[in-house]
């Protein structure tokens, strides 16, 4: 029977990070509410950054959130870097493609096989998976390990390094490691490629809902961690003006900030890399792609999963090429000292989920006058939201168990990651 | 199911304020760590990870601080329903960065975040769980180290020593041979800190910014003198302290209001 009358109500949704609820109501059909709120407990990092020194900035942004910690931690260094006019090395460049592909394995393998994939083989976790599927859950661990592995070998430690500093890292790691690190990523696609006939049999729903893409840009690279913004409405412009790009506003119902661009709403995350710089992933990359039938532009909000499956052989040819050329170097602990000057800067990078911005103001001794992060999982809220309502009136003739589930893998899909309580908190859209 | 089965504890994991990357620690096992601990524990929730949820367990493994009067009958309703409670981490346990905040006035922060509607959301100060409720154990860090919290998690199943040392981290930082940090002219908060973490930031580069809190009966005025000797001043060695150690009575007065 069609479900005319149907109330969902899912308090705190599992496997995401951060705390959410979904709430939906149809009467006679119609969508009379239709919500994720997001009920994270508000931190006021932007307020505590006030008056705190430059070199603590990275510190303290990171313990936004676990998972995105060091995407936190590029985006300050590098306002940082910008606010000083600080130029980095190619040493320190190529040491951090090889962090940040320690936190996309990190992070995309636990949301592909730990978070996502449960749901299409009827699991409620990963847990019960450890009986029935014992040798994907233990290729999981490994590849998220090997994320970790590459976060102590170059950061001193992947979630909140401390080695991840202001135009310099303050550690270097041995030839022997870098080979090691090659060694184990060459394994890593291997394993991953064992894995594709996983990422096809999941059966994905069939959902289209075309939408502006908005993701790093960078001609001829598949940019990740500097580049400017480019909309797939309106092009590319400078990382500089990410308020455009953003334009965060208030509305009386929501207990937080949203974010429009060209439209109503705009989508961040693998999915909008994907369908905006497609043509610069690795060829193997290319290749598997291909084989798992993701094609650019894809609209379907489901395949930001297998869009993140794509990216890992991407970032892992990406880091080992990184590596091979940082063994051709001389590597040395560079020199951090540089003037510090009164300005503003702004850091812009492709976290796991999303674009992310940090804008710092200093005073001429250093210290933070001003603080704004915007982050990836608040610019998909809308986005989200909009989805929802175009999914639901598609679904009504299942069950209300079957139409939470689809709402659930939506909100998954997005990996979003609540978390990160800047001052995008406490978001209920109605 | 066997018997042994069943009588494994039953394990939960809840988090408040955090960034949870402290249970993203937990998580981060190798193959042998994870059979290790699911030998010893059942895990019958854990919301970041598993969709499953349980109304009865014997151990709370509690992530986050309480920075909302709201969040304090949900942790009291932990602390009635597990046997042994872990505080999980440095903002479980001593509040860690969230008390930051804690120094400025509630309403000069509310205002800095949210200036169109300073007072729209429930916040006050960021305390640790244990200023709530008994906590028997705890895990400090930020994050966690993933050894330790195997380490502490089974040996408080099988009824055994803990094993968090009580002595600071310029031990470890010794073990390890590293150049004294203040040599090269930077503050340190290793000799009035917790060990057990390795001494990984002084080892990687870095310097010790308490994380892992004050070790018993910390001598404040030998760390001062140590300052002194390198030419740090005192305001230095208070505005490092203020990072993780807002909710340590020995270093601010107002800590454990």
């Amino acid at each position: 029977m069609a479900a005319n009358n149907v109330k969902i109500d899912v308090h705190h949704i599992t496997r995401v990070e951060g705390h959410g609820n979904i709430k939906v109501d149809i009467e006679n059909g119609v969508i009379k509410e239709c919500k994720l709120e997001v009920v994270e407990a508000p931190r006021f990092f932007e307020a505590m950054l006030k008056g705190r020194p430059y070199d603590e900035a990275a510190l303290i942004t990171s313990r936004i959130c676990g998972i995105c910690s060091l995407g936190h931690q590029m985006a300050s260094i590098q306002a940082t870097e910008d606010a000083f006019g600080i130029k980095i090395s190619e040493q320190e460049k190529l040491l951090r493609r090889l962090m940040n592909c320690g936190e996309y394995f990190e992070s995309h393998v636990l949301h592909i096989y730990f978070l996502a994939v449960p749901d299409f083989v009827g699991a409620k976790s990963v847990l019960p998976l450890v009986n029935t599927h014992k040798d994907v859950v233990i290729q999981a661990l490994k590849l998220k390990r090997l994320g970790h592995y590459i976060g102590d070998v170059i950061g001193g430690r992947l979630i909140h390094s401390m080695a991840t500093n202001v135009k310099a890292m303050t550690k270097i790691p041995t030839a022997a490691l870098l080979q090691d690190i090659i060694a184990k990523l060459e394994d890593a696609k291997l394993e991953l490629t064992k894995a594709i006939p996983i990422v096809k049999s999941l059966k994905l729903p069939h959902f289209e809902r075309e939408t502006e893409y908005i993701s790093l840009y960078k001609k001829g690279e598949y940019a990740l961690l500097e580049g400017n913004i480019f909309s797939s409405d309106t092009g590319e412009t400078s990382y500089k003006n990410y308020r455009e790009m953003t334009n965060e506003y208030l509305v009386d119902h929501s207990t937080a900030r949203r974010a429009k661009h060209h439209r109503d709403s705009f989508m961040v995350g693998a999915l909008a890399r994907f369908n905006n710089n497609h043509m610069w992933l690795s060829d193997r990359a290319k290749e598997v792609a291909a084989e798992l039938g993701l094609k650019a532009p894809c609209y379907n909000t489901y395949m930001i999963t297998v869009a993140q499956f794509v990216e890992l052989f991407h970032i892992a040819d990406d880091a080992i090429q990184a590596a091979k050329d940082l063994l051709n170097m001389n590597l040395k602990l560079e020199d951090r000292s540089f003037p510090v000057k009164a300005g503003t800067g702004v850091g812009a990078v492709e976290v796991p989920r999303g674009i992310l911005y940090h804008e710092y103001t200093y005073n001429d001794k250093g210290l933070m006058e001003k603080a704004n992060c915007i982050i990836p999982t608040g610019q998909n809220l809308d986005n989200i939201e909009n989805d929802f309502r175009a999914l639901l009136p598609t679904v009504l003739d299942k069950s209300k168990e079957e139409i939470t589930l689809l709402l659930e893998m939506m909100v998954r899909a997005y990996d979003p990651c609540i978390s990160c309580s800047t001052h995008i908190l406490n978001v209920e859209f109605v | 199911m066997s018997d042994t089965v069943a009588k494994k504890p039953r394990v939960a994991f809840f988090d408040f304020s955090c960034c949870e990357g402290c249970q993203l620690c937990a998580i981060d096992l190798t193959t042998e760590q994870l059979l290790d601990l699911i030998n010893v524990i059942d895990i019958v929730e854990f919301r970041e990870a598993i969709s499953e949820k349980s109304d009865s367990y014997d151990i709370a493994i509690i992530e986050g601080s309480i920075t909302r009067d709201s969040d304090v009958p949900r942790l009291k309703k932990i602390r009635d329903t597990a046997k042994i409670v872990i505080a999980l981490g440095a903002c479980s346990m001593i509040a860690g960065i969230n008390a930051l905040k804690n120094f400025q006035s509630k309403n000069d922060y509310q205002k800095a975040v949210y200036p169109e509607d300073p007072n729209k959301y429930e916040t006050t100060t960021a305390k640790a769980i244990s200023e709530f409720i008994t906590v028997d154990a705890f895990i400090p860090g930020c994050p966690i180290d993933t050894g330790e919290f195997v380490r502490v998690v089974k040996n408080l199943v099988l009824g055994k020593n803990l094993g968090i040392p009580d002595y600071p981290v310029c031990v470890e930082c010794k073990k390890n041979e590293n150049v004294c940090v203040y040599e090269k002219g930077i503050q340190c908060l290793g000799p009035v800190v917790r060990a057990g973490c390795g001494a990984r930031c002084p080892s990687n580069g870095g310097y010790c910014f308490g994380c892992r809190g004050l070790i018993p009966e910390a001598n404040l005025h030998s760390q001062q003198d140590i300052m002194q000797k390198y030419s740090l001043s005192f305001q230095q060695m208070m505005e490092k302290f203020k990072l993780f150690l807002q909710r340590s009575p020995e270093v601010f007065q107002d800590g454990s209001k």
